[in-house]
């Protein structure tokens, strides 16, 4: 038993002492690795200063659907491009043209891998190279092969717009054609507009002028054309029944138009001799000054009609509220939606949105004009069936999960996009 | 001829910014067309500016109703073109810029517009104020709606309207006020939106198509398409 206790010792002692004499070994050889290693460190470090690796993989395209100008470059980052601890401090692009130098055309930095090219020519060839560049060195890439950028004539990138645009624009022409050739079209009333006739009456009973505002854009805003095709029709019916037309301005090329817009309404209601050019004045181009200047008007002469047509800001609700605690009766419209609460909260009467565009067809009853309301009907009814198939699909994806749905409804919403 | 070359310009123009939208070579025009409307807007400003003086000197001179408000027009139009023109006060010489610190012009411009501006845009408060009352009287059914709808989101961008329904549990939080209003707001409010959009989108499409193939002509003086 002591025997055999004293053999389990031994061999116990024997297995400290082989641990040990592996230990003795060991941790020297452990420490001259760490000791090397660290060392190897230090080494490496002092190689890295001396070079830089170059970026790789350097890629030119033409860039789609251009005018011949771009060219676009991608590359694989050097290796030494790090978010932390990297040597590259940034990339140099060089381009050499057929016969030129090589030129640099600008500097982009570190973890950036592409670059577009601008202001080329299309029908000269052009080559490049990426530098990658450290604190004290630098590595340029292989040059890329010569390219030539090529015009585009087309934007095939915008195909889903120009099938929307022949779409809408088609049905336009074919209802404006349909139309010509007799064809009745039902159009709906517009309240609006039904109560012109009316809002003219009421000026003509109490004797009092009519102001019209056509908003505070110039004649390149569509708000403002569309104004002004209905000041024609107010203006034809306010010569007819000889009511003052007031109308003050904040752009002077609207006054232009405008003054050619009632002199040609006034001659067509046979009343050339009643024209007054000083109907329409001009008053500023800043905002808030025409504001005050168009309310004053208001207190002082208490139109019995306003109309305020066209593109309206923060002075909508302004006018509007003035124009009302005046008593007049007010129709407005407007295309800009943040607006459109005021004039509902304080007109009589809101074309909203499309019906502002639709009231000169409206008002005129010519057939072609009623036409083209018709073909805008079917881009609404595109319009209308895609929304319901795109809730659909989305709703019937998050009930089933079948990939084709989202795939459908990923295919409606591209189609409506506007590529960038 | 006075009614075909506008016409003719108008047909040109628009077929051209259409193509140029598509046609990569031609993107640029739209840029041009609008610096060439900006050329022939400033000569029409002259215009403009004419008829304001022709206008208020006839008031005043034949002293018409109000011509007290001419007088103050005129010395204001005067005053500030010629502090503009003259660059009076400007601290440097003739080339310093007419809005520079310090200058006549300048310190017309922030001591006296802007205050007026200001005083203007200020009293959309009251408006805002006097309309919304109007706006939400339930006289009717929509009305009735509009008012509730304005309520709940009145109450939920408060810290009372959160206090008033926290105590909800998280099956039924749906109801709680602030999320009520932000439901209101993304959802029947933004469906609405879009809504008009589109049709303002065709409506531009219709109207503007109407004017390039000349069925639309009124704008030009002519009243009948």
């Amino acid at each position: 038993m002591i025997a055999s206790g004293c053999t389990a010792g031994a061999e116990r002692f024997g297995s400290y002492l082989k641990l040990a004499t592996l230990a003795t070994f060991l941790i020297p050889i452990v420490g001259f690795s760490a000791f090397a290693q660290e060392n190897s460190v230090v080494s490496a470090d002092s190689v890295a200063v001396a070079t830089v690796a170059p970026v790789t993989s350097l890629v030119v395209e033409d860039y789609r659907y251009d005018d011949g100008e771009n060219l676009a470059l991608t590359w694989v980052p050097s290796i030494d491009d790090q978010p932390v601890g990297g040597k590259v401090v940034g990339y140099e692009i060089f381009q050499i043209t057929d016969s030129g130098e090589p030129e640099k055309i600008a500097d982009v930095l570190p973890g950036v891998s592409s670059f577009l090219a601008t202001g080329l020519h299309a029908g000269a060839s052009y080559r490049f190279y990426v530098t990658a560049r450290a604190e004290t060195s630098s590595a340029p890439s292989v040059i890329s092969a010569a390219l030539t950028p090529h015009r585009e004539w087309i934007n095939w990138g915008l195909w889903n717009l120009m099938l929307t645009a022949l779409v809408v624009g088609g049905s336009v022409m074919f209802f404006i054609e349909t139309a010509r050739r007799g064809h009745e079209l039902f159009v709906r009333k517009i309240a609006g507009l039904e109560a012109v006739d009316e809002a003219i009456g009421r000026a003509t009973e109490m004797g009092r002028p009519i102001l019209y505002i056509p908003g505070i854009q110039d004649m390149d805003d569509v708000q403002t054309l569309a104004s002004l095709t209905i000041l024609g029709r107010v203006a034809e019916h306010a010569a007819t029944y000889d009511i003052r037309i007031r109308m003050p301005v904040s752009r002077s090329l609207v006054m232009t138009a405008a003054r050619e817009t009632i002199k040609a309404a006034y001659q067509a209601a046979g009343r050339p001799d009643a024209y007054n050019e000083d109907m329409v004045n001009y008053v500023t181009d800043e905002q808030f000054g025409y504001v005050a200047a168009v309310d004053g008007i208001m207190v002082r002469e208490r139109p019995a009609t306003v109309f305020l047509l066209g593109a309206f800001f923060a002075e909508s609700l302004i006018l509007a509220e003035t124009g009302n605690s005046v008593g007049a009766i007010q129709i407005a419209g407007t295309a800009r939606p943040a607006q459109l609460p005021f004039f509902i909260a304080a007109c009589d009467f809101t074309l909203i949105g499309e019906e502002l565009f639709a009231a000169s067809a409206y008002l005129s009853g010519e057939p072609k004009s009623l036409g083209s309301l018709k073909g805008q009907d079917v881009g609404k009814g595109v319009a209308m069936v895609a929304i319901v198939l795109g809730v659909v699909a989305a709703t019937l994806y998050a009930l089933t999960g079948a990939a084709w749905l989202q795939a459908f409804g990923d295919w409606l919403v591209a189609m409506f996009t506007i590529a960038s | 001829m006075r009614r075909e070359i506008p016409l003719g310009i108008t047909i040109f123009v628009g077929f051209l910014a259409i193509v140029s939208f598509f046609s990569p070579p031609l993107e640029g025009l739209g840029e041009d067309f609008t610096l060439f409307f900006d050329i022939i807007a400033v000569f029409a400003f002259f215009l403009g500016g004419g008829n304001l003086v022709r206008l208020h000197l006839t008031k005043l001179l034949k002293k018409k109703r109000d011509w007290g408000f001419s007088v103050v027009t005129l010395v204001g139009f005067f005053f500030m073109l010629a502090a503009g023109l003259f660059k009076i006060g400007n601290p440097g010489d003739i080339s310093a810029s007419v809005t520079a610190q310090g200058s006549l012009f300048a310190t017309l411009y922030y001591n006296v517009h802007l205050p007026l501006s200001s005083t203007m845009y200020a009293l959309l408060a009251f408006f805002v104020a006097s309309a919304s009352y109007r706006a939400f009287r339930a006289k009717n059914r929509e009305a009735t709606v509009l008012l509730l709808a304005a309520f709940v989101i009145l109450l939920g961008s408060t810290p009372f309207g959160q206090l008033l329904t926290n105590w909800m549990p998280g099956g039924i939080d749906i109801l709680e006020i602030p999320n009520l209003a932000v439901w209101v707001m993304s959802s029947p409010n933004l469906a609405g939106q879009r809504a008009i959009m589109i049709g303002i989108g065709l409506g531009v499409v219709s109207m503007s198509l109407r004017l390039i193939l000349g069925i639309e002509r009124t704008y030009l003086g002519e009243d009948r398409g």
